[in-house]
């Protein structure tokens, strides 16, 4: 699969080297190229400086013939706009993003994203500590 | 009617100056609590801070009975947002998204913001009009369908200086709409209209047969 993901925060980073460790063709965005120094040594991938709410910078990752696209900016709008571009412009048949705030990810769910709220997951996680 | 306005930046600000003259309903949402200090001061108690991106806060100033929600933040990202959120969760009727990026707008309609102003785009087409190196200028792209209208100014070396617009060649499709002259003002041309040195030319056709008429208008 070609994958094609945006930021690269520490979860970005890590997608990307297990995606990457599992054999697929992956390329990671990020405006800031210092973001990269997370990747480990083995990643064969490409890191692309570049935003990706911009038309061009996707082009460069060929985001046309990715299978799969992820957004894990840390802003909720980035991501969200990124993904609707990778979905309805580029046709991206699988498209996931972050989205923190649960009310945003709420609404784009319903809108059809594949849509991952750390917020309540992480919250869930931590009740369920609490509850063992 | 009831109007929310996203981001209280100079747009917003004579934005939302604008409507409250023309009688409206007006509420401003802006992050900065400095800037909404001097909002208040000049506006008026039409200003909530918060984020026009969060539902929460876009329930609490009541978006659900807004006629129209206007994003005009810096960030594109931000606008889409604001206008898809009005859009999806408030069944806003309408909304207008200023777009930074001029390749965003298209994305934008496509993303069902209803309407986009891109004010680079407009900045740059004022500034182009004063470029003495671009003879055409793209005026206006209409909403439906690929026509444009374009204006040009023939230059005064131009082979086309004293005759008359039945003796052009253009595209199919196109038309003159507009002669400007210097001396004659603005007229409506016919076919025996005789075009001289310095006239802008305002004509509509589509969007590929730009490159032909350009060359056709300047040749020289």
């Amino acid at each position: 699969m070609k994958v094609v993901i945006m930021g690269c925060s520490r979860v970005g980073a890590q997608l990307a080297a297990m995606m990457d460790a599992e054999g697929h063709k992956v390329t990671i965005m990020d405006i800031d190229p210092f973001s990269f120094k997370k990747l480990p040594s083995t990643f064969n991938g490409t890191a692309l400086v570049g935003n990706g709410i911009d038309e061009e910078s996707l082009k460069k990752a060929e985001i046309a013939e990715a299978d799969v696209f992820v957004a894990v900016t840390q802003g909720d709008n980035r991501n969200v706009m990124a993904c609707q571009i990778a979905k309805h412009i580029y046709n991206v048949p699988k498209v996931v993003c972050r989205i923190y705030d649960p009310i945003r990810e709420e609404m784009y769910r319903g809108l059809g994203l594949r849509t991952v709220s750390p917020t309540k997951v992480v919250a869930k996680l931590l009740r369920d500590q609490i509850e063992d | 009617m009831y109007i929310v306005i996203i981001g209280g930046g100079q747009v917003g600000y004579h934005l939302a100056k604008m409507l409250l003259n023309d009688g409206h309903e007006v509420l401003i949402l802006e992050q900065d609590l400095s800037r909404c200090d001097i909002l208040c001061e000049e506006l008026g108690s039409v200003v909530v801070r918060g984020d026009g991106c969060e539902a929460a806060t876009l329930e609490s100033v009541g978006a659900g009975r807004a006629d129209m929600l206007v994003a005009v933040t810096d960030e594109d990202a931000r606008n889409l947002v604001s206008c898809q959120l009005a859009k999806h969760k408030f069944n806003v009727r309408r909304t207008i998204a200023r777009v930074t990026n001029p390749n965003n707008e298209n994305i934008f309609k496509i993303l069902g913001v209803d309407v986009t102003v891109c004010s680079t785009r407009l900045i740059l087409a004022h500034i182009e009009q004063e470029l003495p190196s671009h003879p055409i200028i793209p005026l206006l792209k209409l909403k439906t369908g690929t026509l444009e209208v374009i204006e040009a100014k023939i230059p005064p070396d131009s082979k086309l200086i004293g005759k008359k617009l039945r003796a052009f060649s253009l595209p199919e499709g196109s038309a003159v709409l507009l002669v400007i002259s210097k001396e004659k003002g603005p007229r409506i041309p016919t076919p025996d209209t005789v075009i001289e040195a310095e006239d802008e030319v305002v004509a509509i056709t589509e969007a590929e047969n730009e490159e032909a008429i350009r060359a056709m208008l300047t040749s020289r």
